[in-house]
């Protein structure tokens, strides 16, 4: 295949306890550490492995969000992508509206494979590359810990409630990361230097002709509810009378 | 007024039980009636358990080849063709579910409400993000239809005995030929309790060791009948296969009591136990994480401990 997709979304660091402001209207982001979504950055890696084994000619990631997202392009590019599509907007998509803005990408780029996190760590929605795949009318491998390249179709492992499902599909096709599918490389110091000089170019969201709409409005945010912390019990016995007593053993 | 549709998940000869929690969630619609669709080679069995679970009003059974197995390319086309009756289509926040309905909302061209936790109003509801360090009630249009996962840790199976009518249809659509099923290799854990429906869970971490040492958790989860579970680390060491793995991107569970031995209690652990009824943890160091949500604690060495429990219980 000539090329691999990549989105890379940016998202609140995954060590960054995240709190809820307390009027209710969202969660706690200034000053908070952006990084690449981590299910995004295992895509990539994915991604590059491939053009590794020479099953892909070049490795192109794309993100869609503010002028910041740029900063996440880098670190792709750093960690070894070939160049950045940057679509610029100030509103914040849906994931129909992302997957609608990734279709326009597709047909320009005509990509054998498009590659994304199963889910962002920020919404927890678990949803775009399923919707990508339904809009561009190709398969979906979805959470998948093992893939393999051969020709025109790949098989991919997915990490499903059941254990571990194999499926086979062709290409073009859409697969989202999970977690054991592969652990990122490092990025190097002339790597991001070098990343500074590989093409990344801007696209307004406009140009593309998507209008987003808001389907769903978030009315309120709130934190959960806490556990308390309990009792210490002091040995095996002291746990046992505890359980009993609760009836729970 | 609307209707729900629910879809069944299933292995081809039993209803998991993720479909009886579904149908309480669908319970929170007041007033709408509730359909459950099964998508089957030969859905029979299938169909026939579905239709003894609560309030189901019929069960429309969609015997199909393509069906032999679950897969989201093949089903969303049937799923978007039958939508069209419905005014709300609901899936369970499993792996089948998360796989699937994102799929029929776009073929319907509406947003997909992700793990929903609590039923506002037909059209509002809430549900967690960022690793359920917040909750968010959302709102979707009133002229869309909603298409959502229901987060099975938050409800309880609906009641059996029901007697809902079956229903055999044939839908005209067409079915992709490009994905193809080959195989499930999964632990199946010798006939101990499901994870996801079990009440009692007890979970080991990367304090457990190795491979040989989880053989400690299996038998005190024996001595309880529980079933059990690991954390992500313990999974990544392969101390344990991958469908044990409990937190934000393994299994988010609800059991009566987790005991959790050698786990420090990340962030993304606990996102999978926060609907548990007591949490027991067990640990050498004092000042582990897990404590803090713990409800009874214990610091010490498992090795010592577990043994010691097993006299006990
Ligand atoms: C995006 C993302 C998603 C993630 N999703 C998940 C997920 O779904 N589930 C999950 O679990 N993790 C998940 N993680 C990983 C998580 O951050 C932690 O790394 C992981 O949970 C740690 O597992 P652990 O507690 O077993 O290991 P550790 O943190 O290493 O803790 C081991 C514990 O064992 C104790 N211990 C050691 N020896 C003994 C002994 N002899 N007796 C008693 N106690 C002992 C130690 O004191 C320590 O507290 C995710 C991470 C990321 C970034």
């Amino acid at each position: 295949m000539d090329r691999i997709l990549v989105c890379l979304k940016r998202a609140v660091d995954y060590n960054v306890r995240i709190r809820v402001k307390t009027d209710g209207s969202g969660v706690i982001t200034d000053g908070v550490k952006m990084s690449v979504n981590p299910f995004d950055e295992i895509a990539l890696e994915e991604a590059l492995r491939i053009r590794e084994k020479g099953e892909t000619g070049e490795v192109v990631v794309v993100s869609i969000g503010t002028d910041a997202c740029q900063q996440q392009l880098r670190v792709g590019l750093a960690m070894g992508a070939d160049r950045a599509i940057h679509v610029r907007t100030d509103q914040a998509l849906e994931p129909l509206d992302i997957a609608r803005v990734l279709i326009r990408i597709a047909e320009a780029e005509k990509p054998g494979l498009i590659m994304l996190g199963k889910q962002a760590i920020d919404g927890d929605n678990n949803q775009t590359g399923q919707m990508l795949a339904a809009l561009w009318e190709r398969p979906q491998a979805t959470f998948v810990s093992e893939l393999t390249i051969s020709g025109a179709t790949a098989t991919a492992v997915r990490e499903v409630d059941a254990g571990l499902e194999t499926i086979e599909f062709e290409l073009p096709a859409v697969v989202t990361s999970d977690l054991r599918l592969n652990e990122p490389r490092y990025v190097k110091m002339p790597d991001i230097m070098k990343a500074k000089r590989k093409p990344l170019t801007t696209t307004e969201l406009e140009e593309l002709g998507i209008t987003p709409q808001t389907r769903v409005t978030v009315l309120q945010t709130a934190a959960p509810p806490a556990r308390q912390k309990g009792k210490m019990v002091a040995d095996a016995a002291e746990l046992v009378a505890e359980l009993k007593r609760m009836d729970l053993a | 007024m609307g209707r729900i549709l629910v879809i069944a998940e299933h292995d081809g000869s039993e209803l998991n039980p993720s479909t009886a929690r579904c149908l309480s969630c669908a319970g929170d619609f007041s007033g709408l009636d509730c359909d459950v669709v099964v998508l089957a080679k030969d859905g029979k069995r299938v169909c026939e358990q579905a239709a003894t679970l609560h309030d189901v009003s019929t069960v429309i059974r969609i015997d199909h080849d393509a069906n032999e197995h679950a897969l989201a390319a093949v089903q969303a086309p049937q799923i978007a063709k039958l939508a069209e009756d419905y005014s709300h289509v609901l899936g369970p926040s499993t792996t089948f579910g998360k796989d699937l309905m994102p799929r029929v909302a776009a073929l319907l061209g509406v947003a997909q409400v992700s793990d929903i936790m609590s039923v506002i109003s037909p059209h509002s509801f809430q549900r967690p993000i960022f690793a359920g360090n917040a909750i968010v009630t959302v709102e979707t249009r009133a002229q869309d239809m909603v298409v959502a996962t229901v987060r099975t840790a938050s409800y309880q199976a609906t009641a059996d005995g029901g007697k809902a009518t079956i229903e055999s249809r044939a839908l005209d659509v067409e079915l992709p030929t490009h994905t193809r099923y080959r195989g499930t290799s999964g632990s199946g854990d010798g006939g101990r309790p499901d994870l996801q429906s079990a009440s009692i869970v007890i979970s080991g971490g990367r304090g457990v060791g190795s491979e040989k040492n989880f053989a400690l958790i299996y038998q005190l989860a024996d001595r309880l009948g529980a079933a059990v579970g690991a954390s992500r680390a313990a999974v990544d060491a392969g101390y344990i296969a991958n469908d044990h793995q409990v937190g934000q991107t393994g299994k988010i569970i609800s059991p009566d009591l987790y005991i959790a031995i050698g786990i420090s209690g990340a962030i993304q652990h606990i996102t999978g136990i926060k609907d548990a009824g007591t949490i027991v943890a067990i640990n050498k160091d004092a000042d582990a994480p897990i404590f803090e949500i713990a409800d009874i604690g214990l610091v010490g060495d498992l090795f010592t401990i577990i043994p010691e429990l097993e006299k006990l219980l």
